[in-house]
């Protein structure tokens, strides 16, 4: 997208520059379009399953930005001659639960076949253009809170490979396919200071995003980061998806370590579907928010610490 | 007996699958697993370590050739060979240009310490310097002569890449080479003695 000429508007309170989770469109004083789209190849057997994490994931943006969902539409492309029609019925039923669960209206899409499958949704959500929630605001002295448990891309790995415990794989669906409404209404009560989705990135590519946007470092504290029950079996057995390593190939040289991670380095760089979101409250404001704080906002330029 | 795995072209989990499946079907032996790429490299050895094996890995033209021993108690020669090696003299980490806190001694001490090293018993096999430890190896350090003597007695002499990087230090060099945290990691854990100053 760097080398595209990408046209700028005062409309547009947020767009491309700063890798936030959708585009933000001003439509008058007090009211502004969210708007996203992301959709996923399958990371669970069960296609009713999948279609509930492949829509939390896609509305998972609009709570990121602070806002409400309105409108969805579906995004399909399925193997019409490898699976049968029962499987996207299941997928677009799991869809649509989560669609009502949030409020917001189904009001159409779009398939085509394809060689593989992959579902997720457009989504076109509301905010009040003050309160427009981004990954620049990160103050030092935040508290950091992750709504998630990581190690989501890895049990998606194991679950490919048939190795998943059934108690370790039903932990992740039900992780992946909730919603984020509840965490993004409590940090807008609480004046949250910057927001951001942990998704393919992993938390070390989403939270070096909020930094660098935020001109300040994360402090992260290893013993704090939730993380799924077990996964740390299946990271041994070298059950990790490919772009753990691609993560940490890129942002490595932007992390610092102040004490050896060991074996939970690569839950840093795991890549979530339908992760959770990375929260930095003011620290006066964070008293008792029912997520894990994982760490703090330092003053600094754009890093990562481990600590 | 000897097994080849090849799983060239396969992505995650597949070449674990594909070694799981060859090592259980052996007792003892040595199975090559042949992957392209790196993420698959780290994951069957991953595997095969976590499975109490011993891994070695060769790369050729883009392909990695891994070597999973089960089941032998011997020792590869290259592995052998690495933790003689690591009988050597101790490593040396250095993260900071003085000893102790207190400004103006903490930097006499480094001083005195550096310059002092030459006439070690034991004489460290390399010196790693990180954090503020890197004003030691560049343009203006009071040890800089130290440093190589030491050097040219055989002592290896590393400065953090990171490091010089963050201070702006990179061209100012003055002794030893540059290194990453692979190398730091491998150096650390390689060696039989580490101390740090």
């Amino acid at each position: 997208m760097r080398s595209l000429d990408i046209p700028q508007d005062p409309h547009l309170l947020v767009g491309l520059a700063t890798g936030d989770d959708a585009g933000v469109y001003k439509i008058s004083e007090d009211l502004a379009l969210i708007q996203t789209i992301d959709f996923i190849t399958p990371v669970v057997d069960d296609p009713f399953l999948f279609g509930q994490i492949a829509a939390a994931n896609a509305l998972s943006d609009v709570y990121a930005m602070g806002g409400e969902p309105l409108m969805a539409m579906n995004v399909v492309c399925f193997p019409t001659c490898k699976l049968e029609m029962e499987v996207l019925e299941k997928i677009l039923a799991g869809g649509l639960g989560k669609v009502k669960e949030t409020g917001a209206l189904l009001v159409g899409g779009h398939s085509v076949d394809d060689l593989e499958l992959k579902y997720g949704l457009a989504v076109t959500g509301a905010i009040h253009p003050q309160e427009v929630v981004t990954n620049a605001g990160a103050r030092p002295g935040d508290l950091l809170f992750l709504t998630k448990p990581l190690g989501l891309g890895i049990v998606a790995t194991a679950i490919k490979g048939g190795l998943a415990s059934p108690a370790v794989a039903e932990e992740a669906g039900s992780a992946m396919a909730s919603l984020n409404r509840e965490a993004s209404r409590q940090m807008r009560k609480r004046g949250v200071h910057a927001c951001t989705d942990v998704t393919g990135f992993g938390l070390v590519g989403h939270g070096l995003e909020m930094a660098k946007a935020s001109g300040v470092t994360l402090e992260i504290e290893l013993e704090r980061l939730p993380i799924i029950e077990g996964v740390l079996e299946y990271s041994s057995m070298g059950l990790i998806p490919a772009m753990a390593y691609e993560n940490q190939e890129s942002f490595r040289s932007y992390v610092d370590y102040v004490r050896d991670p060991g074996e939970l380095e690569i839950l840093l760089y795991d890549p979530q579907t339908s992760g959770g979101l990375l929260i930095a409250l003011p620290s006066d404001k964070a008293q008792g928010f029912p997520w894990p704080c994982i760490g703090r906002v330092v003053k600094g330029d754009g890093r990562f610490r481990v600590v | 007996m000897e097994k080849v795995v090849d799983a060239r072209g396969l992505a995650c989990p597949q070449p674990v699958l594909m070694t799981k499946e060859a090592l259980e079907e052996v007792e003892e032996g040595i199975i090559t697993v042949l992957v392209d790429n790196v993420a698959s490299r780290e994951n069957v050895k991953r595997f095969a370590q976590r499975m109490g094996c011993t891994v070695e890995v060769l790369e050729k033209d883009g392909v990695f050739e891994l070597r999973v021993v089960k089941g032998y108690t011997c020792v590869l020669p290259h592995v052998q060979e690495a933790s003689e090696k690591a009988k050597d003299g101790p490593v040396i980490l250095i993260t900071s240009d003085k000893i102790g806190d207190e400004e103006e001694l903490g930097r006499l001490l480094m001083k005195g310490f550096i310059s002092t090293l030459r006439e070690a018993t034991l004489r460290p096999s390399k010196l790693l310097f990180m954090n503020t430890g890197v004003f030691l190896t560049v343009e203006g350090s009071p040890v800089i002569g130290a440093l190589q003597g030491l050097e040219g007695m055989g002592v290896e002499i590393y400065s953090c890449g990171t490091c010089l990087d963050y201070f702006g230090l990179k061209d100012k060099l003055a002794v030893g080479q540059i290194t990453n945290m692979y190398d730091t990691v491998e150096n650390l854990t390689g060696a039989s003695l580490v101390v740090r100053v």
